[in-house]
């Protein structure tokens, strides 16, 4: 018995969002009596640092350059065999998304993907995770000898609980890739939005492309991402990897702002998991003030600027 | 070209969600449905451009579901798919719906199975990975731009902060994510010949589900919110310091 957690490093980094994997892992393993072991493949730093949040031991599976879930599988795999693991944790990431179903079927292992609180192992093995856009969460229970779960971002902060560990060399075997990775294009400086902490968001409101200076701006100054309702992407207003919804990217920041956006339910969808949510919008009657921690009822032209301002006050004197 | 579409349906998003049964089932009474977006807009419009750019080639669509479903099937027929096929069941789990789709697309030899990246409701993106596992097939998620050479295709996919192009050759399985087509509304025409398209229906083959729902929760509701004089906004940013603790 183990519960092994699949620590993923595209670029050979490992992010926040792993060792948040890793220490939901490492607390499953305790609340089941047993280890947590890491597993990273292909050439990674800094490995041994998830012994910190958890991991007894971590292993790396050399000689791999490109991610393909066919061959990420069954080298996942085999490492189960290895380990003797019965709970398989991994990131719900894009790469996490596409192996946490595959390796289900591999294994014949019941899966739950996107879980954001831990399991109950009480009795049984039952997890929960949101589903119909937020309005309900649903509890699952798992009934095959193996389960396999994936994570969602910012689900539970990474805790350190231990100490660095010397990473092992696994040997397995590696089935040559049947893809051929051509490029892979990504924006330099700024957090990806599923990752991000602080999200800057707008939409309709800003009336067209040429006004998002002020977005861009307070984004800067607060260190967030920017991202957009969906309107705004289909008009080309905003590149399409920035809307967030049921249809764009699901995320759950510290921090959302909403700027100019009605909160339709199709976008609440996918960001009223956000711990603070802050919605600036001149209509009182926007359905978005239901779901606000924080509300502004203004002319977002007039009431950004004075945010940036305040914003830029508080570093000042924070610094 | 063969090609395979997996559509699911999902309700309908502005439908009010709840539940029967102590809270253990979701009530279906009154929602209606639609096909899942990510099936329609993009993975079955793809396939049949695939279709129509080759001037060959056959867009089959696969279901998973009970009879309730032929109404969405048939929309997709509607759209342009050339026949539909259901697997007669209620879809118990993930792995279950994969199966029963993997043992059909392995009796008839599909080129290229396309899903949707994932479904609106449980918001899974399980069942594509899981096919191509029962397959044996590449898996490509989250695929937004998608172009054949031959028997090579040359796909786009989101990964977190950017995006990847690689190539493949057939076989494989991709799901389908925003960018890949744009939404077609059927016509007159297309709703027409739909009605004369052929709908098979199928009995599913044995499996044991190893997931179920134990109940639904609703989540807490909110705090109403907390409204700041939009004339100042040092009120808000102190509000997100000291009291949300956050910055
Ligand atoms: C199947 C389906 C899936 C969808 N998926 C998504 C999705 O993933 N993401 C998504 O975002 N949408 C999605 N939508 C669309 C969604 O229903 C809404 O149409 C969309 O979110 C509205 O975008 P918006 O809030 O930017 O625009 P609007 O609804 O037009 O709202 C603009 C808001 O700006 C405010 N405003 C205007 N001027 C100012 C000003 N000067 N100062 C302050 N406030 C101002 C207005 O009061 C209004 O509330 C989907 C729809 C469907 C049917
Ligand atoms: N019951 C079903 N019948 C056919 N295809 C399905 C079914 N459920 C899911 N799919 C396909 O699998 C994709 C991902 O679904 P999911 O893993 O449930 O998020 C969907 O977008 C569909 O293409």
């Amino acid at each position: 018995m183990s519960v092994l957690v699949f620590a993923e490093s595209p670029g050979g980094k490992i992010k926040k969002a792993v060792l948040e994997t890793v220490t939901y892992a490492a607390k499953t393993a305790a609340a089941l009596g047993t280890d947590c072991i890491a597993l990273t493949i292909g050439n990674t730093t800094d490995a041994g640092q998830l012994g910190k949040y958890g991991a007894s031991k971590v292993y790396n599976v050399a000689g791999v350059s490109h991610f393909d879930s066919q061959m990420f599988t069954s080298i996942i795999a085999e490492a189960v065999g290895k380990t003797g693991a019965d709970v398989v944790i991994l990131s719900n990431s894009s790469s996490g998304k596409s192996l946490t179903g595959r390796l289900a079927a591999k294994l014949n292992a019941g899966c739950i993907s996107g879980v954001n609180s831990l399991p109950d192992v009480s009795a049984g093995f039952k997890v929960k995770k949101n589903v119909f856009s937020g309005k309900s969460i649903a509890q699952f229970e798992i009934t095959s000898p193996v389960k396999i779960l994936s994570v969602m971002g910012n689900s539970i902060p990474p805790e350190e609980s231990g100490a660095a560990v010397e990473v092992e060399a696994m040997e397995v075997a590696i089935p040559a890739s049947r893809i051929t990775v051509k490029e892979v294009k990504t924006v330099d400086g700024v957090v990806p939005l599923p990752e991000a902490e602080l999200v800057v968001s707008a939409g309709r409101g800003m009336k067209g492309p040429e006004n998002w200076g002020i977005i861009e701006e307070l984004a800067k100054v607060l260190g967030a991402t920017t991202a957009s309702s969906r309107p705004v992407a289909d008009m080309g207003w905003r590149p399409h990897h920035e809307h967030v919804g049921q249809t764009g990217v699901a995320i759950r920041p510290n921090l959302y702002i909403a700027i100019g956006i009605s909160g339709a339910i199709q976008h609440l969808a996918g960001v009223n998991s956000s711990k603070v949510i802050v919605v600036i919008n001149k209509d009182p009657e926007a359905p978005f003030f239901k779901a606000a921690d924080y509300g502004v009822q203004g002319d977002l032209f007039d009431v950004v600027p004075r945010l940036i301002e305040s914003f830029k006050k508080y570093k000042a004197a924070n610094n | 070209m063969n090609l395979l579409v997996c559509i699911s349906k999902t309700p309908e998003t502005t439908a009010k969600i709840s539940f029967k049964d102590n809270d253990t089932a979701f009530n279906a009474d009154g929602v209606s449905y639609i096909m899942n977006p990510y099936d329609e807009w993009y993975a079955l419009v793809r396939a049949i451009e695939l279709k129509e750019k080759l001037g060959a080639g056959k867009v089959t669509i696969i279901n998973v579901g009970p009879a309730a479903n032929d109404t969405v099937i048939r929309k997709g027929l509607a759209i342009g798919a050339d026949e539909a096929v259901r697997i007669n069941m209620e879809p118990a789990s993930a792995l279950n719906t994969a199966f029963q789709i993997a043992e059909y697309a392995k009796a008839n030899a599909f080129d290229v199975v396309f899903t949707g990246k994932e479904t609106i409701d449980y918001n899974g993106a399980e069942v594509g990975a899981m096919v191509a596992e029962y397959l044996d097939m590449p898996f490509i998620s989250f695929g937004t731009n998608l172009e054949m050479n031959g028997n090579t295709a040359t796909i786009s996919r989101d990964i977190e902060g950017g995006e990847e192009v690689l190539d493949v050759a057939t076989p494989f399985v991709v799901s389908a994510a925003k960018g890949m087509a744009e939404q077609r509304i059927p016509n007159m025409r297309g709703i027409m010949m739909a009605k004369r398209k052929p709908l098979n229906v199928v009995e599913p083959a044995a499996f044991t589900d190893n997931v179920k729902v134990v109940n639904y929760t609703l989540p807490a509701a909110k705090s109403s919110v907390k409204l700041v004089d939009p004339e100042n906004m040092d009120e808000l940013v102190r509000l997100l310091h000291e009291e949300a603790k956050i910055i």
